[in-house]
């Protein structure tokens, strides 16, 4: 079964050729949905029956590799395309294609009657073949190919409906900015390669990491390569400072923010760093500024998120600020933590957004939170479900969200100090205030929208019956991470499955003094606590004393109109590093240097040779008396000059 | 030495095309045109033999196969001598493969003297096949001179309106590089017969007695080749003739231009500077490779902010081949090989676009960029294959553009001659300037609302142009997705050559 792993890549590639060759002739909606999501639904079945097959074996056996052909090879430098099946790798793909399939059954619904239909499902398998060349690669140039593939797929999703307008400008603006911004990050993740090339002669995590845990290579290195490798993480995995793409990113259709901009694309940065964990566990000083990177990102995007008024806008600045607690886990070494808040929140937080889009789609397109209200009469299921998912991220146990973020919280502590936990813990309240200040706005009180013109409706049950699932998932899927304080040693299944990758880098890491079970009890009751008080504050503002937000945004103008504003940071780039180059290169580069100097230079030479041609030109008379007086002349001078040498 | 005649029917082919095309009445032109279009088959055929004999195992930089040599100028000992190894084979069949895809898209633009511009078309074809196979020096100046005639044609009587402007610039421009070039090769076979007794143009020979020269010599020899070949690649600042030259050609003009013209530069520096003057070439890397970054950004930045797709294509190319040229200078396998197989690469992207701009031009005749938007839903299918051609251009991994980039970047990195990361740390921060200028036009052109009215009205791509895009796209996915068929023609020819030149240098490398 395990040779089959090809195949999980294999299919959506297909699916991808099939719709996106014949889709057009096919037309039949159904049937290219049915091509789409089945390509997904077996890839995962396939994942499901290798994932049985490696629990059956001893743990430390559990690694394969499966090599397809030679892809480049110049000299020494051999790549395959080469696909590792490990628990890792596994456990990414059954989060992948699970979620995906999911999600494709619901786009069947969601995009029912566009005129797109087809492109959009074969973007969508492509997508997922790009993702799992990412998370299955056996060397990092393939994972660069998945890399910059969802990369591709992002940008053509976003820009979907390429003709529309998206804020105060279009979705094609949109889909070039996060196409831009993530190579700007994958530059930092083409050096970082090249330096483990030159270290390691190699490319394929074998044998790096073989080279790696043998050591005599000094941490300066590993400090650079970690360093590069990040950069390119906080591009595809939108953190501070290139996180500004996936905001704009909503752009796109809802079941795409789902898909690729929560659930599994934005976590790519997160697996890379979780699958080097060995180089990073031997770069003390780039974990730290992971973790702080992670840190800052987390609070920052979350107090965005408190006062945005466009549904997919909260989600998406949610999306960013959980991006960061599972840079916060990778940095505090927490890997294990990291990979279950991987997918804890691939399952929350696509509810989150395919909940949203069950909204989005019963009130005729309108995003703006404060014209929803009430809606939980309307539509039953999205509004248990969103419930779910918001309690879920919200870190209330016994929810899926609880057990990750619980985890990641204590290792901070444990790992990294007080500061660490007491940032986590005050986002991880803002989160829940900002996600139930969402939840009130649109499904409680009274609507706020034109009862005339806008008649809210339940979605179709090829909608709800996914929000169904992803809604079992958030509850249940914190079960595998139980802390092994309830579990007892060894009762954390997770952890227990993820271990053999781990285990080089925890090895490499410092071991931190021991800490009783009473911290540990305490500080995840001061965080739960935190959380549910939060939940309670946000209902009580936003249903009963609406009073005290206006009168609060009021009292500080400032702070609010920042925050509305995201920090300005979208302009301070512009002003700063946009339209400079944009200017340089078409004033000064172009127009001044390329026209005037160089091309200058070369016609300016040309006119010279012509002017002083058409002087020597004069010489040429035409009159016989003047070329024998010179000939004369000439004959003297060469007779004088014959002499004189003598 | 085996002889083989084969690849005298390579120049001859298309040599009798040309000339039998004179009986043909001017006015009938669709024979015209077939008739030129089989012509350029046959060679490709050809070119296909040679391939298929071809023994890519050969190691060594100096070892030809297929050779021919007949005694041309007696007293000089110059001959008329070809010979092909995986170097000149690859840039053949580059030449060979888009010569015919070229003369099917002029089917419908080229409506006057037809006859006259198939003519140029293969008598430029035998030109650049001349150039690619001659291993005598003198044999190569005269077709690497006799080839500018008619690109000077095409551009000057099929051009735009400022075509006279630039087909002057772009003939006196390169004719200037070349005369030094001669005044080089004249003084080597000079030098040569201290050696052998006699005044010999023979490359093979050279390339036994050439390195011996000191320093001081193959220092102006090395840049009496090079100016020529760095006008030609174009290496900034010399590449101001190339946006006039493209912007004022006919599209297949183009499309030859940057496809296998701009080639014949950095194969010079190659098959040339290099073995010639190793250690010249070592010497000066450091400063070819500081233009070539330079030109990799420059042309990427100019580029970006160009209202016109011609200039934008054509600024590009100066980006993409400053690339190239990093990669012949780091002096590693890998820089080799990735500079090779990006000049293939560059031949089908860059040809690919220019082509796509020309079908697009046919139909609305304006190539600014502000006179379109939002005709990705008019034409689908021409917007899709733009998107192709277009990543593969920005260096897409799984399209062509990568396999070049990356190797010609990592073989910069690993240098042991230019022993600075920047090259390579610069350069590779054109990856994301490319993404942005083809983008942004891309943008602009095929996103937001239809602009205009009369862009509703466009045709998308007929059955003609879509078999020529649809071949070259096969080729920029082969080469993304296997390129071991390409990358092993010249796998030894590179090694061979980076290790003879490190070596004479004196550089051990690990």
């Amino acid at each position: 079964m395990i040779d089959l792993i090809y195949l999980t890549v294999l299919l959506p590639l297909i699916g991808f050729a099939i719709n996106g060759l014949l889709g057009p002739k096919i037309k039949n909606e159904k049937v290219i949905g049915v091509i789409g999501s089945g390509a997904v639904g077996i890839s995962f079945l396939i994942s499901l029956g290798i994932f049985f097959e490696l629990l059956g074996k001893p743990a430390a056996e559990r690694h394969f590799i499966v090599n397809l052909f030679q892809w480049i090879k110049v000299d020494y430098l051999n790549i395959p395309i080469g696909y590792q099946v490990d628990p890792l790798s596994i456990l990414m793909a059954l989060v992948v294609t699970g979620v995906g399939f999911v999600i494709h059954v619901y786009s069947i619904g969601y995009m029912h009657g566009d005129k797109g239909f087809w492109r959009f499902f074969a973007y969508l398998n492509l997508f997922i073949f790009a993702m799992m060349n990412l998370i299955l690669a056996d060397n990092f140039v393939l994972l660069f190919l998945g890399w910059e593939g969802v990369g591709l797929c992002s940008y053509l999703l976003i820009g979907f409906w390429y003709d529309r307008k998206f804020e105060n400008s279009t979705t094609a603006d949109a889909a070039k900015k996060a196409f831009v911004v993530n190579r700007i990050g994958d530059f930092g993740f083409l050096i970082g390669m090249f330096i483990i090339y030159l270290t390691f002669n190699s490319l394929r995590f074998e044998e790096v990491f073989a080279q790696v845990k043998l050591g005599g290579i000094p941490e300066s290195t590993f400090n650079m390569i970690a360093l590069f490798l990040f950069i390119g993480a906080t591009g595809k995995s939108a953190q501070i400072p290139l996180y500004v793409w996936l905001p704009d990113a909503m752009a796109g259709p809802t079941p795409v923010s789902a898909l690729i901009h929560a659930a599994t694309m934005v976590t790519a940065g997160v697996y890379m760093v979780a699958r080097t964990s060995v180089i990073y566990a031997s770069a003390p000083t780039i974990m730290m500024v992971v973790a702080v990177v992670g840190l800052l990102t987390a609070i920052f995007a979350a107090s965005i998120g408190l006062v945005q008024n466009d549904i997919k806008k909260v989600l998406a600045y949610s999306t960013v600020s959980q991006l960061g607690y599972m840079f916060l886990a990778m940095g505090v070494g927490a890997f294990t933590a990291g990979i279950f808040h991987v997918m804890t929140h691939a399952f929350f937080k696509a509810l989150l957004f395919l909940a949203a889009g069950s909204v989005i789609h019963g009130m005729h397109e309108e995003q703006n939170i404060q014209k929803y209200g009430g809606l939980k009469k309307y539509m039953p299921v999205t509004y248990l479900t969103f419930l779910t998912g918001a309690i879920a991220i919200s870190g209330i146990p016994p929810f899926s969200g609880f057990f990750s973020k619980d985890e990641i919280l204590w290792y901070s502590y444990a790992n990294a100090g007080f500061a660490f936990w007491l940032v986590g813990a005050i986002t991880a309240m803002l989160t829940a205030f900002y996600m139930f200040r969402l939840y009130s706005l649109t499904f409680e009180g009274e609507g706020r929208f034109d009862h005339h013109h806008v008649h809210p409706h339940e979605s179709p049950k090829v909608m709800t019956v996914p929000l169904i699932v992803l809604a079992i998932l958030s509850v249940i899927g914190g079960f595998i991470g139980i802390p092994e304080i309830f579990s007892g040693s060894g009762g954390n299944q997770i952890k227990n499955w993820l271990d053999p990758v781990f285990k080089p880098a925890n090895s490499l890491l410092a071991k931190h003094g021991a800490h009783s079970h009473f911290e540990e009890i305490l500080l995840m009751a001061v965080s739960v606590a935190a959380a549910a008080g939060a939940i309670y504050f946000a209902r009580f503002v936003y249903l009963k004393r609406k009073d005290i937000a206006e009168s609060a945004s009021l009292k500080f103008p400032g702070l609010y109109r920042l925050l509305f504003n995201k920090y300005l940071i979208d302009e301070a780039y512009d002003k700063a590093i946009i339209s400079p180059i944009v200017k340089v290169s078409d004033g000064f580069l172009w127009k001044f240097t390329d026209v005037k100097i160089i091309d200058g230079l070369v016609n300016k030479t040309a006119s010279l040779i012509e002017s002083f041609a058409s002087q020597i030109r004069k010489m040429q008379t035409g009159v016989a008396q003047f070329y024998a007086v010179i000939m004369v002349l000439g004959i003297v001078i060469a007779f004088f000059w014959i002499m004189a040498s003598l | 030495m085996e002889t083989s005649t084969i690849l005298n029917y390579l120049l001859f082919v298309p040599l009798a095309g040309a000339l039998l095309l004179m009986v043909f009445p001017s006015a009938n032109k669709n024979a015209i045109r077939y008739f030129g279009l089989f012509t350029s088959l046959v060679t490709f055929i050809i070119s296909l033999l040679v391939y298929y004999s071809f023994d890519s195992g050969v190691y060594g930089f100096d070892k030809f196969q297929f050779e021919f040599k007949y005694s041309w100028i007696s007293d000089l000992s110059i001959s008329y001598y070809v010979g092909v190894d995986g170097l000149s084979l690859i840039l053949v069949l580059l030449t060979t493969f888009l010569t015919p895809l070229t003369l099917l898209s002029t089917w419908n633009s080229i409506q006057i003297k037809v006859k006259e511009f198939t003519f140029f078309m293969l008598v430029l074809e035998m030109g650049m096949i001349g150039v690619f196979i001659s291993l005598d020096l003198f044999l190569f100046y005269v077709f690497w001179e006799a080839m500018l005639i008619p690109m000077y044609f095409i551009i000057g009587i099929w051009g735009g309106e400022r075509r006279i402007y630039a087909s002057v610039k772009f003939f006196i421009y390169t004719m200037f590089g070349s005369l030094l070039m001669l005044v080089a090769i004249i003084w080597l076979a000079v030098y040569a017969s201290s050696s052998t007794g006699y005044f010999t143009t023979n490359l093979l020979e050279l390339y036994k007695v050439s390195p011996a020269l000191g320093l001081d010599i193959q220092t102006y020899l090395f840049f009496a080749f090079a100016l020529s070949f760095a006008i030609k690649v174009p290496l900034f600042p010399l590449h101001t003739w190339l946006p006039d030259a493209h912007v004022e050609a006919p599209t297949a003009g183009s499309v030859i231009l940057a496809g296998v013209l701009l080639k014949m530069g950095t194969y010079g520096l190659v098959r040339f500077c290099l073995p010639l003057f190793p250690q010249a070439s070592v010497e000066y890397a450091g400063w070819i490779s500081l233009l070539a970054v330079i030109g990799v950004i420059y042309g990427a930045l100019v580029a970006m902010v160009q209202k016109d797709m011609k200039k934008l294509v054509a600024y590009s190319s100066v980006s993409h081949l400053g690339f190239v040229v990093l990669g012949i200078f780091a002096f590693t396998p890998e820089g080799m090989q990735g500079a090779i197989i990006q000049m293939i690469n560059h031949g089908l992207s860059t040809g690919a676009l220019f082509l796509l701009v020309g079908f697009i031009y046919e139909r609305t005749h304006t190539r600014q960029i502000a006179d379109y938007g939002g005709i990705a839903a008019v034409v689908p299918v021409y917007s899709a294959v733009m998107l192709i051609v277009a990543l593969s251009s920005i260096g897409l991994p799984g399209l062509n553009g990568f396999i070049g980039e990356f190797l010609i970047l990592i073989g910069a990195f690993k240098s042991p001659v230019l022993s600075n990361w920047m090259y390579a740390i610069v350069a590779a921060s054109g990856v994301i300037f490319a993404a942005v200028y083809l983008l942004w036009m891309y943008q602009r052109i095929f996103f937001g609302p239809v602009k205009k009215l009369e862009l509703r009205g466009l045709t998308d791509m007929n059955g003609k142009e879509l078999f020529i895009m649809v071949t070259l796209i096969i080729f920029i996915v082969w080469i993304g997705v296997y390129p071991t068929t390409f990358l092993q023609m010249t796998d030894k020819y590179s090694s061979a050559l980076v290790n003879s030149i490190l070596s004479v240098n004196g550089i051990i490398i690990r």
